[in-house]
């Protein structure tokens, strides 16, 4: 497997139960502070806790877009508000040209509540969905690419990626490729998913949702917690500007599990290659990985198959978390959200310890933190596996301390 | 510039049954009469998933065989991405009707059927493959945006590619909202070391897409995004030097240089 050029993480943002904006989401991390809370959204009757974002119904998306109205595209708006994002993305597409920014987009169910909701209003004679259902605008999986590219005026290669739970870590991994192929000059990277009722009612059928917060890697871990977010990145090419605190993608490794179609390889064994191939696109050995941020759902087999792939890689040396037991899982935005956490860990030196977990499973042989550690941070890596066995493990590093010593 | 020699050529849609039916009718030796596609049953799936398996799945899984066939290569470390303009409308539409309904309930299988991966996750599961697969979408310019993915994974590293793009309509009341009139997919695998097979070449114009002159091929070429790949199909039905501009975004479309 050849090395990759790194690219560079020049901005990002993200709106999640966790908070709005960096700094909101650096402090809830720091507090230790879940935002899970027993669902109360829309009409679900079901007894799980869910990450919910406040205030996403009140957003307004710009009159020029208004087609493009729905809960997801709304998150997107909330998302690209925040830390000044939007501003500046128009800035620099404005100095790169908008043929040259390309837009990667990663979800899983995107506006697909506009269409449960269409669905309780079908007309009694013939069937139809009503007057003003607008499926490719509020409910396909580009209308979110679509919906960024067009408020953010950026016209070159778009696309949305949509494997399910590492939907938005794979557009890290696709940006950088149009980005080395000098296709692009900078890239618009990141995943918006939002609570639906398909989500807490699909996992529910499949007894994968908790009664309580999710519990990662807790020896009585019962399943996962569904949340919502919004995460963006500006990526780039390295240059004269980039500071030694900025934060690079030096790795990508991607893998399928070729196993289950919702239940992960039992030995990990996707996962572990998806790492190692993290490991070598960027040249690094395992012994170079600081801290790693895990998918660690809290579903009982996840976690254990994880642990499994890590441990085989890594031993029980790699202090590792799920900050799922804090945010919940954001499914399509889960992989963007914790590219974002990884950005933020590096630059505030901080392990996030995972939320929720009493017990850690002995059983499952990794360093698992319960609690947050302190320490200058150089490498790490964040997983995302999803549905189907598609798997995702992106590897970042603080500039000034992208190569191993 | 993204370069790719084609190794293996898949085809199903209305009246194309396979690819060198398609070929032929696209030489023009054949008249071309669009009868409903019909999609084979995926006999490469363990029994549980092929029981499971709906009309999206059966047409991926059959474009994919067809093309790995015709290019002789061996599936068991084969890349693939994966490319729709929609997701899966019938499974969409039995779980809005379910949550629509007093009991809101959704079976197991529908709900992980529903991901816009799952032909990614049944054709991996089919083949034994750990290699990286992708799903993507991008309305109209699904196909597009599959082929620019798939010769940048080549680039990146890989001796061969699976790219598998394909549409299947909606039943009602989705279907009135839709822009796919019957299921149609095309499945390319693309290498990158020189063969004997015939190469292109990608960059990005403002040219208009090529049309094809058989009224009946060009309007399906205009209502199904997958069938954007027409013109590119028709040249490699009888390759010589060219150039098809293939449709992508509002804002560009892609042309490709085409060598024997």
């Amino acid at each position: 497997m050849t090395r990759m050029d790194a690219v560079w993480i020049r901005d990002y943002t993200a709106a999640s139960a966790l908070g709005l904006g960096r700094a909101a989401t650096r402090a809830t991390l720091e507090a230790g502070r879940s935002a899970l809370a027993p669902c109360r959204f829309e009409s679900a009757a079901l007894s799980t806790w869910v990450g919910e974002v406040a205030g996403v119904d009140a957003v307004r998306l710009p009159a020029a877009h208004a087609a493009y109205n729905c809960r997801n595209n709304r998150l997107a708006q909330l998302g690209l508000s925040q830390d000044g994002f939007a501003e500046r993305a128009r800035a620099r597409i404005a100095h790169w040209g908008a043929a040259r920014v390309g837009v990667f987009m990663g979800t899983s169910t995107s506006g697909v509540l506009e269409t449960e909701l269409a669905y309780r209003e079908r007309d009694a004679l013939t069937g139809a969905l009503p007057q003003g259902f607008e499926y490719r605008r509020a409910h396909n999986a580009f209308a979110l690419t679509d919906y960024v590219r067009r408020v953010l005026g950026a016209t070159g290669p778009a696309v949305t990626i949509c494997t399910a739970c590492s939907s938005s870590a794979k557009v890290f991994a696709a940006a950088q490729r149009m980005l080395a192929a000098d296709l692009i000059d900078a890239a618009i990277v990141g995943g918006v998913d939002s609570l639906c009722l398909t989500t807490l009612y699909g996992f529910h059928s499949l007894q994968l949702t908790a009664p309580g917060p999710c519990r990662p890697f807790d020896r009585m871990r019962d399943g996962l917690s569904i949340s919502e977010a919004a995460a963006f990145a500006w990526l780039e090419r390295p240059s004269g500007d980039t500071a030694g605190s900025d934060v690079l993608l030096l790795g990508t490794g991607e893998s399928s599990d070729a196993h289950h179609m919702s239940s992960p390889h039992p030995e990990g064994a996707g996962a572990r290659r998806a790492m190692q191939a993290a490991l070598q696109t960027a040249s690094l050995r395992a012994c170079d990985i600081d801290y790693i941020n895990l998918h660690g759902t809290g579903t009982p087999s996840n976690d254990a198959a994880e642990a499994r792939a890590v441990h085989a890689l890594f031993g029980s040396q790699v202090p590792c978390s799920s900050t799922k037991g804090a945010s919940g899982h954001a499914l399509g935005a889960a992989g963007a959200l914790e590219a974002l956490i990884c950005a933020l860990a590096l630059q505030a030196g901080l392990m996030p310890g995972g939320l929720n977990t009493d017990e850690p499973d002995t059983s499952l042989q990794v360093d698992y933190l319960t609690s947050n550690r302190r320490a200058a941070l150089a490498r790490v890596l964040s997983n995302s596996f999803g549905f189907g066995g598609a798997n995702c493990s992106l590897l970042f590093a603080r500039a000034d301390g992208a190569r191993a010593s | 510039m993204l370069s790719a020699h084609v190794l293996g050529v898949g085809v199903l849609g209305p009246g194309l049954p396979d690819w060198p039916t398609a070929a032929a009718l696209l030489r023009g030796e054949s008249p071309y009469v669009a009868v409903a596609s019909a999609l084979p049953p995926p006999a490469a799936l363990p029994p549980a998933e092929r029981r499971r398996a709906g009309r999206v799945v059966r047409l991926a899984l059959a474009i994919g065989a067809q093309a790995v066939a015709d290019a002789g290569v061996c599936t068991g470390n084969l890349p693939a991405v994966f490319a729709s303009s929609a997701g899966d409308g019938d499974n969409c539409h039995e779980i809005c009707e379910a949550l629509a309904s007093a009991e809101r309930s959704i079976s197991p299988t529908r709900f992980h059927n529903s991901v816009h991966n799952a032909a990614a996750g049944y054709w991996s599961i089919a083949q034994g493959c750990q290699a990286p697969s992708t799903a993507l979408c991008a309305l109209d310019a699904s196909f597009g945006a599959g082929l620019l993915e798939a010769l940048l994974q080549l680039r990146a590293g890989a001796e061969s590619v699976l790219l598998a793009a394909y549409d299947v309509d909606d039943p009602p009341p989705l279907r009135a909202h839709g822009s796919v009139s019957d299921a149609f997919g095309v499945a390319l695998v693309l290498g990158a070391a020189p063969q004997a097979r015939a190469r292109l070449q990608l960059s990005f114009t403002q040219a208009p897409p090529t049309r094809l002159t058989e009224p009946a091929l060009e309007a399906l070429r205009e209502s199904i995004p997958a069938a954007r790949a027409l013109p590119l199909l028709q040249w490699l039905s009888r390759p010589m030097q060219g150039c098809v501009v293939l449709d992508y975004l509002p804002e560009q479309r892609l042309q490709l240089h085409l060598t024997p």
